[in-house]
This record gives structure tokens, sequence and C-alpha cells, in this order.
């Protein structure tokens, strides 16, 4: 399993990453090992397998969907880990040109 | 003896009969980190300061008459895991100074069951691997050989353990990161069954297989803290509601006729011969206490590595989406020519220079494993492989009433020496993601001591106890008897 230089840009593109070419050319050759290492999943037979979603079988497990108040205090503190706010506002770059 | 180097059953005693305060306890602590953490490098962020306000609030509340098995009892938690109001880090850059607003459960239950926190301890960066060489703030060492690691991805706290910086220390568990980290320091660790602790507040890592657990001294320590933690949260719709362990392991018994399992796929000829000699004597050891042994087989043990590095990486690349360089943590600074970048600019420039090596590979590994085309193939066959060992795990202990395997193929490696090679370093999982594919309750405790290969001093060996899903309770049991007849738990490294 070898990936081409194109499909580890689309990928790093859809990840979100941007990435150096030593970086394009290292993750290309170790993601392509480890593929053709995982490639031995093939040999299972799981015709009738269900896959697992979830191993403790619990099932429709709810809760009341209310708000919790905060305190002005941890609302705070929640923002003052933005990088860039004004106000009561987290600032995002310009979704639309 | 030091107070720092108390179990937590002892120090609750001598606590609990006034011989010594928490403040005490805690101030050992402090100076045992001050004393050698500039070689270990455990601990990312200790907090004196507050650690001793909660110490003495712990006094204060003894000293009204409260009672309680962690009141006042110091340690260490994961970098992974929110403590309001103390930097959080993951050990990654692309989180140097996130404060949480919040605590996760399992340490607002710490706190109200009043123990003492020292400070935060270093992982492979989010938790990605068996090492704690991935941390973006440098590795830690391993007590017993500082040319060593300490295994991971909770290395920090195995080695604060095994250091006595603490009286134990939270971890998190996705695919052996309590386990390994144990077996390489030489002290108990255990990975409850999935469900048993609230991941609330742990920087989610692989949704599927992560849970919190104790790294501790003793296999009756571990019980103390699990029945701390363990239980239902409705924060998190996959925490359980069932009866939590007993912590009193004595009324539990001996172990006459508890059958012990032995996969014959994880004994292997790839294994160490000492860390081998080791594990047969351990079984020797049970033989004597009474338990039978039987072989069992569990065929498709050798594909848990690869179902565990598609899942895990698959469900990083989801998890990791959130740090986009907006909410919180890193964010890449428009460009020097006073360009402004775009919005993905942002997203792919913060995550590109905030993330370190492993993460970037896991989430690429993870995004391509998910992307079209290759779901069927990769994510889709993974999750159904890992029904089939599931199964096989769960036959198995109807046959026989746990398992019991090395957590490793070998002790401890040094620093640098698989950092080259991921697949090499994924490869070191290969007894551990068994019991977190499965969701077992599984168990790491010291069963002797190894030479490693490479030359140099003896280093420790773990032996893995897996059992049924929220059955820690025979765990203990077989740990606590375990620990009872022998004193490889009692070593300490020489510092």
């Amino acid at each position: 399993m070898n990936l081409s230089k194109e499909q580890i840009e689309h990928i790093a593109n859809l990840a979100r990453l941007d990435l150096t070419e030593e970086e394009l050319k290292k993750y290309g050759e170790q993601l392509s090992a480890v593929l053709g290492y995982v490639d031995q999943l093939g040999e299972v037979e799981t015709k009738r397998i269900e896959p697992t979603a979830q191993v403790t079988g619990l099932e429709n497990v709810f809760r009341k969907d209310e708000v919790e108040e905060w305190s002005r205090e941890e609302i705070e503190e929640a923002l003052e880990d933005a990088p860039e706010r004004e106000d009561r506002f987290i600032k995002v770059k310009r979704v639309l040109e | 003896m030091q107070l720092n180097q108390l179990t937590i059953k002892e120090a609750q005693e001598k606590l609990e009969k006034g011989e010594i305060t928490s403040v005490e306890l805690t101030h050992a602590c402090l100076d045992r980190i001050k004393e050698i953490d500039d070689r270990v490098k455990a601990c990312l962020t200790v907090c004196e300061k507050e650690a001793l306000a909660e110490a003495e609030q712990a006094d204060a509340r003894r000293a009204k008459g409260e009672k309680g098995a962690l009141l006042g009892i110091p340690y260490l938690a994961k970098d992974n895991i929110l403590t309001r109001g103390l930097k959080t880090t993951a050990a990654s850059k692309i989180l140097e100074n996130y404060i949480a607003p919040f605590d996760a459960t399992i340490i607002k239950r710490l706190r109200e069951a009043g123990a003492v926190l020292l400070g935060k301890t270093n992982l492979d960066e989010f938790a990605h691997g068996a090492s704690t060489e991935n941390s973006a703030f440098g590795p830690t060492h391993n007590p017993w050989d500082f040319s060593r690691v300490p295994g991971g991805s909770s290395g920090g706290s195995g080695a604060a353990v095994a250091a006595d910086m603490c009286l134990f220390a939270l971890g998190t568990d996705t695919g052996g990161s309590i386990r390994c980290p144990a077996a390489f320091c030489g002290i108990t660790g255990l990975k409850p069954s999935y469900g048993r602790g609230s991941r609330f507040g742990l920087i989610s890592m692989t949704s599927s297989t992560d849970v919190p657990g104790p790294l501790t001294k003793t296999v009756e320590d571990a019980a103390i803290v699990l029945a701390a933690i363990a239980g239902a949260d409705k924060y998190d719709a996959t925490t359980v509601d069932e009866e939590v362990n007993p912590t009193d392991l004595e009324a539990m018994g001996g172990l006459k006729k508890i059958k012990i399992g032995l996969p014959k796929e994880y004994f292997i000829p790839g294994t160490d011969p000492e860390v081998a000699k080791a594990l047969e004597e351990a079984i020797e050891e049970f033989k004597k206490l009474g338990a039978e042994f039987e072989e069992v087989s569990l065929p498709h043990t050798k594909y848990g590595i690869p179902v565990y590095y598609i899942i895990t990486p698959s469900e990083i690349s989801s998890n990791l989406a959130r740090f986009d360089g907006i909410k919180y943590g890193y964010s890449a600074a428009d460009g020097d020519d006073g360009r402004s970048f775009s919005l993905i600019d942002i997203y792919k420039k913060s995550r590109g220079q905030g993330f370190g090596p492993e993460a970037k590979r896991r989430i690429m590994l993870g995004t391509y494993a998910l992307s079209a085309g290759y779901y069927d193939a990769y994510y889709l066959q993974a999750q159904k492989v890992r029904t089939i060992i599931k199964k096989e795990m769960d036959e198995a202990l109807e046959k026989v009433d746990l398992l019991l395997t090395p957590t490793s193929p070998h002790p401890a490696f040094k620093l640098g020496a698989q950092a080259a090679d991921p697949l090499k370093m994924y490869l070191e999982d290969i007894f551990v993601t068994g019991a977190s594919l499965a969701g077992l309750p599984a168990m790491s405790i010291p069963c002797g001591f190894a030479h490693p290969e490479d030359g140099g001093e003896a280093l420790p060996v773990g032996m893995q106890l897996i059992s049924k899903r929220f059955d820690e309770a025979l765990l203990f049991r077989i740990g606590y008897n375990y620990q009872k007849a022998t004193d490889w738990h009692k070593k300490k490294p020489n510092l």
C-alpha cells in the first residue's frame, strides 16, 4: 500500500493540517507502512459479523435537556481561553467574502 | 519510612489515629517532587499553594469528625484530565496555556472525597504513545533507570508513583496507557471496565475505549481509588450504574478453586526470556495459593493491533477536529507580511503548527480510514473484527474466571530506541489492546524483574489480569492475595 504525494496532500487538506514538504514525505512513507500492516485485517472472514458500536449493551440513556446556568466567573474563565475576543464574543475570521 | 512512601491504606490509618496530618503528608510529597523531579520529569505542573490549602481543609474536615478513605491523601493527575483553574495541556503545544473552566467528574469526586491534588503529570501528547516520548514538553524518565522510558501514555503518573512523589496518580487507558507504565515502573495499574468511570472532562482520544483509572502502590489502594471515582455520571451517557467493588479485600477470601486461563497467543517466543520466567514463577505462586490453571485460545489476538490502529486514529481524527485555533488553544498569528489569513488558513496553520508528529500521523491515518471509498475496507472491517475479538474473550471468560498474561513482552526500553519507527512503537501494545477493544477490566501488577537485553540493571516486570466486564472485584481479590504472598510491589527504585 503506497500512498502517492497527491493522496497525502488530499488527506492533509481533509484533516485541515498545513504540512511542510518534509512532513508530507515522511507521513507518506509512515502511513503507507502502517496501512500495509493493517491490510492483514482483510484476511478475516466477517460476512455475517455485525460491527461493534459499543461494548456495554446500554440502551437509550436519557437525561433532561436543561440549561445549566454558569456563574459569571465560569463564563469569564471559558472566554479567557479564546485566542481573540471582544467583550462576550469570540472573534472569528470572515466566513463570507 | 518517609511519609511520601506510605500507601493510601497506611496513610489513612495514621491520619485517623492523629499520628500525622494531611499537611505533613502533602509537604513530604512536595519535597520529594522538588528533590528528584528535575531528573525524572514526571510533573508538568505542581500547584504547591493550592495543594497545601486543600490539605489544610482536609485536616479541618477530619478535625470535625469526618472520615474518608481519601480524605487528605495527596495525588497527581495525568495532564489530559481537566482541572478547573489549573493548566491542562495534554502535553501538547496546542493546549500549552489552556485552563479549563470546570473539573472532570473524577476530579470533582476526588475533591469531594477530600483528596489533595498536587499537580499534573506528563504523557504522550494527547495520550498517543507507549513511552511518554511524544510529549511536547520532553520525555519522562523511568525511575529505575533514567536512560529508559517509563512506558506510556500515563508515563508521568507511573514514574511519579514509583518514585513516591504522591500516594497515587490518575491515568487514562485507551489501549494500555495505564497498564504499560505500571509494568515498566513496577507499580499497580488498573484499567477499569469501559463505562465504569466517567470520561466527562477527559480530553477525548478514542471515545469507545477511553477509561480513567488509578496507578497505585498496591492493589488495595487501587480498589480504594476506584471506589471513589467510579459510578454513573449524567454527563457521560456511557457510564454504567453497576455496583462498585467492595474495598474490604480481606473479606473476599482466598484463591481456592479460582480458575485462571492462560491464553496461548499471549505466551509467544518473542517474549523476553526473563519476563517469561517471571510469569512462570507468578503462576507457580498462584498454584500454591490454590488457583487452578487452564490453557485457553484467543486465535484473533494477532488482529488486536491492526484493529486498534484503525479504530483509534479514526476516533482521534474526529475528536481532535475541535482544535481549530478559534475557541481555545494555540492560534496561528497572521502572516509577517501583514496579510490577514482566511478562516481555513487559521484552521490549517494552527493545527499544523500546534500538533506534534504523532498526533498529526494519527489524524492523517484516521482521516484516510474514514474517507469516502475506504471506510468499508478499513473502519467497518476493523469494527467487525473487533466484534470477533470481544466475543472470543467473553467466551474464554465463561470457561475460566480470569485471564493472566504478560503486560508487555519486555521490560522498559531505552529512550529514543523506538522513536524513529511508529509501526514498531504500535506493536508495543500487543498484549494490552484486547481488553481495551472488548471493554474488559484489566490490571497490571509487578511480578518480578528482568535484565534488559541491551544491558543494564534488572527492571520491573508486570503481569496482566483480565476479568469479566464490571468484575474488577475479582481482579482485586486475585491481586490482593498475590501481594500478600509476595513482595514485588514493595521493591523501590534506588534514587
